[in-house]
């Protein structure tokens, strides 16, 4: 493959091509890298906002009692944070930012099958955002139901539920349309040569993420219609007084709920199986179990809603069978982190910013795995149910996993999106908070739910207020370290260095572009002769 | 990959007479269906609704829709679709079923 | 293909060349359709699954409340919807032989039979709303919970299937006038084909309602 930078400044890069300039030349463009850039600058800012209003929860929780807000907007805060940063960051996630500009890249195509779709898929995004934050400010004020809006509270509660839950559908309409997208664009625009076997694996887990995304997010599209339709109507399906039944809406909501934590977990491991390679110049290990691995999470990872709801009155049955394939979905995950590590046996491992991160999803993820394990035994879920071990966990596997995922594939991608290099000292200084702010943080939440501290609870007992006041402590130091590790990127576009085409030694197609790509990506179609990842042992600098 | 011309797909245009008859034949199994739903007594009425129905509703898929005459790759992303649907109400009679 | 790399590429000439290359994928536009089709079933799915905890829960009640549906504008409207995915079906042999006008006379008969079987659905309900038997009906709340979930399903599943209904309808005027326009022809005719794909997924939708409403008796 030729190095194609040489020819790239006839060429103008997808940043400054095109006749009309401005705003409208962005929120009008159906090219993939400028709607990459419009969700990602959209989810980073959703993401601080979801950041304050945990500050803010975390602030409430450093004296027993009152400390700055009423019971009534600590509810309405855990929702908000909950919905933000689920709908608006982790689930758009790593696809609809990373997977949009570097899908066709790596693939060697223009750009996605149905580039028009892409940016209505956006427009959904969008809508989905301002309804959300309008729910906080209208009707009888934001909900304060949990993220998960349980019924039979949702459909009694004065609080503004119906426009939240209606953002939530078109929001998911955005991500439905981005998986079916990225589907066909793995089907029909693979370079010639490109076989199934020679696609990388980033491209394996968003077809994998695609399909979840195509198939599970329907059935919370009805249900939260369900909802509105109950709150309207009246129409009895979730209401024990007309007969219906609460624990239907749980499963429905959780057949989608849970799949949707692999469409936010399934990018991130295929960002990092791009990223460990390159760092540790060899060649990924197990190619075929890490591509089929993810396949089969997908697929038995849409078997397990139910251990969500071990405590709330289902049959032994279901919780005997859920628990088993509860373990049964570990098994993929866990022949993902030995690839991993294997894949640094032997290798040339140079600590560059990704890397460091990359290598902090694998130890993070591990623990919020291990102790998505130990929920899944019945015995300990009646315990940990609904305590802070389970606010731990999943902030472990959501932040820890995604979105350390989420900041490596940043680190990673961002000389190439920007044609700028970041600060990497700042950028390896920044990461020293955050792991260990992240660690003390999510650590002693283990600890407090452990020890019977319920989730959702605006006061607690003094029992647990030293782990609190621990915790939020916790939480200042990784967010002091989320803004120096964000801010560094901003001082990138402003007056960053050009960056080359090939900053790090990848041998993905991404790396034989221009750095920013041109509007096009490739001058001319490649042809893949060789499967990914095969390093020569020579470092470019 | 090579995109499919239009001229190729010339080569399979399902005659009228192939849907009419297939028409015909839906028509008749929701008469059966009918017929036995009414008359009979409710086991052998859910038995007719599980097997006659998805019968037409595949002779739509098979036909109408074109699935037949589709190469496999469509046909297994159907299968998984549908089968999709099948595992959740099969998966939640775990619950309903033993309560 | 690039072109000269001198000459600036405008987005709307991208998005042509895109629009373009969509345009000629047909195998990609067809599964672009059924993966769409795929959320349609299991958006309906979501309803079935309810549908068939509580029709496991309620047998006896559900069986009684299917008594007061009328079975027989529920065949006639099965048949009428059946008959619609022939002549859509119709339509797309015909355009693929390059007969434009009975394949306009096929679609349009497709609207239509779409439009006879609002009308009656629209006349079912009304009589149910007339005698209170609706979501919070004065009638249906006298009545027990299993009859109140099966007509709020009822009403649920047949309104959401009606709303899909109106939806294709419009699809299909549109495509129509596309087919009267020539942009839809024997060369390029895989919009027809992706409209007809959706309307005979909004009758494979109905041929499972039929039994489950009204043949419960």
């Amino acid at each position: 493959m030729s190095m194609a930078a040489v020819a790239a400044h006839a060429e103008p890069s997808f940043l400054d091509a095109g006749e009309r300039k401005g705003l409208l030349a962005w929120v009008l463009s159906t090219d993939h890298k400028r709607i990459a850039i419009l969700y990602l600058t959209a989810m980073l800012i959703f993401f601080l906002v979801g950041v304050t209003m945990g500050i803010l929860m975390r602030l409430e929780q450093l004296t027993m009692g009152e400390t700055i807000m009423k019971a009534q907007t600590y509810n309405a805060l855990f929702t908000l944070h909950g919905v933000i940063m689920i709908f608006l960051f982790v689930i758009p996630g790593l696809p609809a930012s990373f997977g949009n500009f570097f899908l066709p890249i790596l693939i060697g195509a223009k750009d996605v099958a149905f580039p028009r779709l892409n940016l209505l898929s956006w427009y959904f995004f969008m809508t989905g955002a301002v309804l959300a934050v309008t729910s906080l400010f209208t009707g009888g004020g934001p909900p304060d139901t949990g993220w998960t809006f349980y019924a039979p509270y949702s459909i009694r509660t004065g609080t503004n539920v119906s426009l939240a839950v209606f953002a939530a559908f078109i929001l998911g309409l955005s991500s439905i349309l981005t998986g079916l997208n990225f589907v066909t664009t793995i089907h029909r625009l693979r370079a010639p040569g490109m076989t199934w076997h020679r696609m990388p694996l980033f491209a394996w887990s968003l077809y994998a993420t695609g399909w979840v995304q195509i198939l599970a997010t329907p059935i919370i599209g009805i249900t939260l219609m369900l909802v509105i339709m109950e709150r309207f109507f009246g129409i009895g399906v979730f209401d024990p007084a007309k007969g219906g039944d609460p624990v239907l809406y749980q499963h429905l909501f959780w057949i989608y709920s849970h799949p949707a934590v692999y469409i936010m977990i399934l990018p991130a491991m295929g960002a990092i199986t791009e990223i460990i390679p390159t760092f540790a110049h060899r060649t990924i290990f197990g190619y075929r179990f890490i591509a089929y691995s993810s396949v089969a999470i997908a697929a038995l990872g849409s078997l397990v809603w139910a251990h969500h709801m071990f405590t709330s009155g289902i049959s032994d049955m279901a919780s005997l069978v859920f628990s088993l394939l509860t373990f049964l979905v570990a098994i993929p995950s866990a022949i993902k982190v030995f690839n991993w590590v294997a894949t640094l046996y032997k290798g040339s491992i140079d600590l560059q910013p990704p890397m460091l991160y990359a290598l902090s999803f694998i130890f993070l993820f591990c623990i919020g795995g291990l102790t998505g394990i130990m929920q899944g035994a019945l015995a300990v879920n009646v315990h940990v149910h609904d305590t802070y071990f389970i606010v731990g966990h999943f902030h472990y596997v959501m932040f820890g996993g995604t979105g350390f995922g989420f900041f490596a594939a940043l680190l990673y991608w961002f000389p190439k999106m920007f044609g700028k290099m970041y600060n990497r000292k700042v950028a390896t200084l920044a990461w020293f908070p955050i792991f260990i702010g992240f660690n003390v943080f999510y650590f002693t939440m283990l600890v407090l739910g452990w020890e019977g501290m319920p989730r959702r609870y605006y006061n607690h007992l003094p029992q647990y207020h030293t782990l609190h006041v621990l915790a939020t402590v916790g939480s200042w130091i990784l967010v002091g370290g989320v803004l120096v590790l964000l801010g560094n990127f901003i001082v990138a576009l402003l007056k960053g260095q050009q960056a080359p085409a090939n900053p790090w030694g990848g041998i993905s197609l991404e790396w034989t572009i221009p750095s920013p790509p041109t509007v096009e990506n490739f001058e001319e179609v490649p042809t893949i002769t060789q499967p990914p990842y095969h390093f020569n042992p020579v470092v470019h600098r | 990959m090579t995109q499919l011309t239009l001229a190729e797909e010339h080569g399979h245009i399902v005659p009228y007479s192939t849907f009419i008859t297939v028409w015909v034949i839906l028509l008749a199994l929701t008469m059966i269906l009918t017929y036995v739903a009414k008359t009979f007594h409710e086991a052998l009425s859910v038995w007719a609704m599980l097997t006659i129905t998805p019968l037409k509703a595949g002779l739509v898929f098979y036909y109408f829709m074109h699935l037949k005459f589709e190469g496999p790759l469509l046909k297994a992303m159907v299968f998984v679709a549908l089968s999709t649907l099948v595992v959740f109400i099969g998966m939640l009679f775990f619950d309903t079923s033993f309560q | 293909m690039s072109s000269p790399a001198a000459q600036a590429h405008t987005d709307l000439a991208h998005a042509e060349a895109h629009g373009q290359a969509v345009h000629r994928d047909y195998a990609g536009a067809k599964i672009g359709m059924w993966l769409f089709l795929f959320t349609e079933i299991l958006l309906f799915g979501g309803l079935f699954i309810l549908y068939s905890a509580y029709r496991a829960k309620y047998p006896h009640e559900f069986h009684e409340a299917s008594n007061e549906l009328n079975f027989v504008i529920g065949v006639i409207n099965t048949v009428v919807l059946l008959t619609s995915s022939l002549s859509m079906a119709l339509s797309i042999s015909a355009v693929q032989k390059g007969n434009r006008r009975l394949s306009m006379i096929f679609l349009a008969a497709t609207v239509v039979l779409g439009g006879v079987f609002l009308v009656n659905k629209y006349f079912e309900w009304m009589v149910k709303i007339h005698h209170g038997l609706y979501p919070n009906g004065p009638e249906l709340l006298k009545r027990k919970p299993g009859e109140i979930l099966f007509f709020g399903l009822y009403f649920t599943m047949t309104g959401l299937h009606g709303l899909h209904v109106i939806a294709g309808m419009i699809v299909l005027s549109i495509l129509l006038v596309l087919l009267a326009k020539g942009r839809i022809g024997q060369d390029d005719y895989i919009k027809l084909e992706n409209g007809g794909l959706y309307w005979h997924l909004v009758d494979v939708i109905w041929i499972f309602l039929l039994p489950l409403f009204y043949l419960a008796a």
